[in-house]
């Protein structure tokens, strides 16, 4: 490979979700057909339309030593937690500053995404202002807000020096973040980068406010079956919050540091909808779009495709025109194509999702097993693709196989990441 | 009027909850940034808190001044 062309691989791998406080718990709630969506109980939440959210398992204050998480928005919170244990799978065992480290902190990189940044540090110092005044309002409140406050806080935390970044595309930010650190690699500007998404929007300011867009479910009774991708009676997303990351590494940095091989991250497709600010394009063809300038622009074989996590947020239109774009690129190649909804358990972790579908999308490769998507009782007929439905589904066992992570953003963004096994 | 043991324990009771830094550790002759964790913004936090816990006014010029432990508790000590 040419340096302006590296192979990129997955060298570990963090999670902190509705489904538990690590990778292998999430991973083992997902193949569970496990939902992490519960009614929301505070106070506030009494008299909104939407009162169930998918929290995360554990609360990152029972992890993080207290005067650390008091300078952290949540959001930066999960995406260090998950950070944390990426860096320490990927073999790291001390920040890249420090002698020895096998990573020279002008050769690491930090990309982490949120959709929204810091909403809650943001509103709750508001509330600070007018209820106590100006002089409570905390000096941390700037570094906690800001959108990069994550990807700077893993940054520092495992000192990158090549770069810290945050794409921001609303609900694609994660995927992007990803695709954004392929290209570091690939390019040759790094050889290992943290890279993933984080979201922590649980309060009721934009819970309102995606309630009122008739974004969301209102299924308030039934908190667990409310998530329901692909299913007739689906309508709208449930809220999530959490953090996915991933440790990528050139495959030559990894094989010459003897680290484990997850699969090889092996490039993005991007696009563009110009089409509505929040709708998605009706017809699929801003997705298929990002899928063909996937293919065109790696080797990725579309005939070894064989599983597909699917953005499907359980909204009425967006399930069924990603379907009609994977069908429009992939043809009757898709009806071998085991595709999977984990939204459907994890609830939309917004500018998380990227990152958490990653992990599962690497570790599907990995065990060679789609997770389920549950609370498909009732197939919607136009969804005209190979759903695995409420059991996990093995993964042919030998040869090279590839997955597509998709994420689509409010914006019209559209990312397509594609990973395949080693 | 507060007893300089009595300023000392509030301030290390503060310092503990903004820099998780043992109160027994927080000493007269202690720097907040060089020995205790506390940086620039975190400074500002343990101000108002000792603002409001000693009812005292500390303005945004002098926290410069208060480098140690003891330059605050002094501060306080005269200026409340």
């Amino acid at each position: 490979m040419t340096s302006d062309n590296r192979t990129v691989v997955v060298t570990g791998i963090g999670a902190f979700t509705p489904l538990g406080a690590d990778a292998a718990s999430t991973w083992e709630g997902l193949v569970a057909g496990r939902s992490g969506v519960s009614p929301l109980e505070d106070e506030w939440a009494a008299d909104l339309p939407v009162r169930i959210a998918a929290r995360t398992a554990v609360d990152p204050g029972e992890v993080l030593p207290r005067p650390l998480a008091r300078k952290l928005d949540r959001s930066a919170q999960f995406a260090l937690i998950a950070a944390r244990e990426a860096w320490a799978d990927a073999g790291f065992t001390t920040p890249a500053t420090e002698d020895g480290s096998p990573i020279a902190p002008e050769r690491l990189g930090a990309v982490v995404a949120s959709g929204i940044g810091g909403v809650t540090t943001l509103l709750d110092q508001y509330d600070v202002l007018k209820e106590k005044g100006v002089r409570r309002v905390s000096p941390h409140t700037v570094p906690m807000l800001m959108p990069n406050s994550p990807a700077a806080n893993v940054g520092l935390e495992v000192g990158a020096r090549a770069g810290v970044h945050t794409p921001v595309s609303a609900c694609a930010s994660g995927a992007e973040a990803i695709g954004y650190a392929i290209e570091m690699i690939r390019t040759g500007r790094a050889d290992v980068v943290v890279a993933g998404g984080t979201e922590a929007a649980v309060h009721p300011l934009p819970i309102a406010a995606f309630a009122n867009m008739m974004a969301m479910s209102k299924n308030n009774e039934h908190p667990q079956q409310a998530s329901r991708p692909y299913d007739k009676a689906r309508d709208g997303f449930v809220l999530g919050e959490g953090a996915g990351v991933v440790v990528l590494e050139s495959a030559e940095h990894a094989a010459a540091r003897g680290a484990r091989v997850y699969c090889e991250a092996v490039g993005q497709g991007l696009s563009s909808d110009a089409h509505h600010i929040a709708q998605p394009e009706p017809t699929g063809a801003g997705v298929a779009r990002a899928i063909e300038q996937l293919l065109e622009s790696t080797d990725v074989n579309p005939a070894e495709v064989v599983h597909v996590n699917a953005h499907a947020t359980s909204t009425p239109q967006g399930d069924t025109a990603e379907i009609k774009a994977l069908r429009r690129v992939l043809g009757d190649h898709l009806d071998h194509i085991a595709i999977s909804a984990t939204k459907s358990m994890t609830g939309h972790l917004l500018g998380g999702a990227g990152g958490i579908e990653t992990v599962a999308t690497v570790l599907a490769l990995h065990h060679r097993t789609a997770p389920p998507t549950i609370n498909v009782d009732d197939l919607d007929p136009e969804v005209d693709a190979d759903i695995v439905i409420g059991e996990p589904r093995a993964l042919p066992a030998e040869g090279s196989i590839t997955a597509l992570n998709n994420s689509f953003g409010f914006g019209g963004h559209n990312v397509v990441l594609a990973f395949r096994t080693i | 009027m507060a007893t300089q043991d009595e300023v000392l324990s509030g301030l290390a009771e503060i310092v503990n909850e903004i820099a998780g830094i043992p109160a027994e550790d927080v000493e007269l002759d202690k720097s907040f940034t060089d020995d205790l964790d506390v940086d620039s913004l975190s400074m500002v936090e343990v101000v108002v808190a000792a603002e409001e816990r000693f009812d005292v006014k500390i303005p945004d010029d002098e926290v410069k001044n208060l480098k140690t432990v003891g330059d605050a508790v002094n501060y306080i000590i005269a200026n409340s």
